[in-house]
């Protein structure tokens, strides 16, 4: 099979995207990334030398408004969408745990 | 009731008559998709009191006879926002949301006393073609069972076709409104990026991404796209172009139109039943008075690689918010902060928005950028270039929507690549911001609906509409109704 993505490749990328992958899952997503990236040799095809990248295509350019605080006074509907909350405040662990790796 | 041989102006005559209240339809209309979800379940959440409650209100204020919604049962695609309304965008990262807004679109179709009975099934974050990547359930497609209802708007899509609404909201980022329309036998309309706006949407891919209407025929879409288009001080990305009414000229005909039929679009990878059913579609066109001429968009070949490229880099930074803090699933036992987030994000996530966020985050990185992302807007760019090219001399560009009808439930799960490859021929209006609608052209032999995609300049819907509503009078495909059979 082609092997257009490494299995390193693809730990490191889902390390970036804060995921992890078990064992039996990697091998799993490299042969499928690899698949999928077979799509992207099709572009050798396209010359694009002064073309114009498009990244956007909205008709609207600089939208401007005020610039005022606003106070939807939502705090409790909010913090009932939280996994965890103490004292009105969203809780979460340590951000330092040394015992942990 | 059902709605299936119904449309909203014969509901909203019912209700200005006073035949039937809106409370009494809302009632019959939740117990019919209660009977329905045993066969083809497409709803995530039926809001059975929070419904009743808003048709009880309308029926005190009187049922205005100068709004045809007034009073109407809608579906909503769960990756809009509902306030204080389950919203799970098919994800069970977000198995336990509850938004604290409704969507701009939304907070539209309730202002004008549309009643939204539920939120639809769809592939979770709307990354799918087929609604079984969501963490919810499988819908099944109304016309056999045993296929899939397309995605990702699955769910609002089987949800029409089923008669349980006279429309559903959905959202289309590489083809999610018109696949499903298509696969289902109904309407579908992706309307010109900004035409209407994006607040309360879960973002998926944020260039591409609009909100549509389904629905089960021409004139009815128009009508809902009206409720739901303009500007919006939210949505920075939305138009602030005139919003006509879209059903003022639409039994205009089609005669003195000229439409291009790409080849593209009819060559390898096409379905010989869905190649003839376009090839008839073009013929009746013609009969009714318009030119239909081979037009080429030669670049439309490099879509589905360019869309796989720029749709999961921008849909990888979008989904970096979930990251089991404020909401949403949060992973247990995680000892400190980074494995939360890392624990949240791979238990929360399923497989193909993993496959996404990482070929997005791979394309994005430093030594990928310019030989993926940034070829791929140049690419992006000459597709734009070839609809510019067509529509110089052209109002409208004829397609199949798919170029297969409905696949089996599992077919192709394994496979993302084929998966993808059902998206070709809708994806480039998304790289253009074009508006597509799909329209009921035929059936294969086997009883599965056919779609037929018009495209359109930016901000023209009202041509596609014309046309849609022309060729719909002209045929009977919208007349048939799905059997719920074919079940194992």
């Amino acid at each position: 099979m082609s092997n257009r993505i490494t299995k390193e490749q693809v730990e490191h990328v889902a390390s970036l995207a804060k995921l992890e992958l078990s064992e039996k899952q990697l091998p799993y997503f490299t042969e499928q990334l690899s698949n999928i990236m077979g799509l992207f040799e099709s572009f050798e095809e396209v010359d694009t030398s002064n073309i114009e990248p498009t990244f956007n295509v909205t008709d609207q350019i600089n939208t401007m408004r005020e610039d005022v605080a606003d106070n939807w006074n939502e705090k409790e509907a909010l913090l009932q969408n939280a996994p965890d909350v103490a004292d009105d405040l969203i809780r979460t662990p340590t951000i330092i745990d040394e015992s942990e790796d | 009731m059902n709605f299936l041989d119904k449309s909203i102006a014969d509901i909203h005559t019912a209700l200005v008559n006073g035949d039937i209240t809106a409370e009494q339809l809302t009632v019959e209309a939740i117990q019919n998709a209660k009977e329905n979800e045993d066969k083809i379940s497409a709803f995530i959440t039926i809001n059975e009191e929070q419904a009743i409650a808003e048709a009880k209100k309308i029926d005190e204020a009187g049922i205005d006879s100068n709004n045809l919604l007034s009073g109407i049962p809608v579906a909503l695609k769960d990756n809009l926002l509902t306030k204080d309304i389950l919203t799970t965008a098919g994800s069970k990262m977000l198995y336990n949301f509850k938004p604290i807004i409704d969507a701009t679109v939304v907070q539209k179709l309730n202002k004008l006393g549309a009643i939204s009975i539920g939120k639809t099934n769809m592939d979770e974050f709307a990354m799918g073609g087929s609604t079984e990547t969501s963490a919810m359930k499988i819908t099944k497609n109304p016309w056999n069972l045993s296929k899939v209802p397309g995605g990702s708007s699955g769910g609002s899509a089987a949800a029409v076709a089923a008669g349980d609404v006279l429309s559903a909201l959905g959202s289309d980022t590489g083809g999610s409104i018109r696949q499903p329309a298509a696969f289902n036998g109904i309407v579908g309309m992706k309307p010109t990026y900004g035409r209407v706006s994006r607040w309360g949407l879960i973002a998926f891919a944020s260039s591409f991404d609009q909100v549509g209407p389904l629905t089960r025929n021409v004139y009815d879409n128009a009508l809902v796209l009206n409720a739901i288009s303009g500007r919006d001080e939210h949505d920075m990305t939305s138009s602030d172009q005139e919003v006509p009414d879209f059903t003022k000229d639409i039994k205009a005909g089609v005669k003195g139109m000229k439409i291009g039929l790409p080849k593209e679009y009819l060559g390898e990878g096409i379905d010989e039943e869905v190649k003839q059913a376009i090839l008839k579609a073009a013929d009746i066109y013609r009969k009714l008075g318009a030119e239909v001429e081979e037009v080429s968009l030669p670049h439309n070949k490099y879509g589905v690689a360019a869309y796989y490229i720029i749709a999961p880099s921008e849909a990888s930074s979008n989904l970096q918010r979930f990251d089991g803090i404020r909401y949403g699933y949060r992973a247990k036992d995680a000892k400190n902060l980074e494995k939360l987030y890392v624990k949240s994000r791979s238990e929360g996530f399923g497989d193909e928005v993993k496959r996404r966020i990482m070929l997005g985050t791979y394309s994005l990185s430093a030594g990928s950028y310019d030989a993926y992302f940034k070829k791929a807007a140049e690419i992006r760019t000459l597709i734009i270039n070839d609809f510019k090219k067509v529509f110089k001399d052209y109002d409208l560009i004829m397609t199949p929507t798919t170029p297969t009808p409905a696949f089996g439930i599992g077919e192709e799960n394994d496979d993302p690549l084929t998966m993808y490859m059902n998206d070709a021929l809708t994806i480039p209006a998304n790289m253009a911001g074009l508006p597509g609608m799909s329209v009921p052209a035929g059936f294969s032999k086997d009883g599965m609906p056919i779609g037929m995609q018009l495209l359109a300049r930016h901000f023209d819907e009202t041509s596609i509409y014309k046309a849609g509503y022309a060729f719909e009078q002209n045929t009977d495909f919208h007349k048939q109704t799905p059997k719920m059979g074919g079940a194992k």
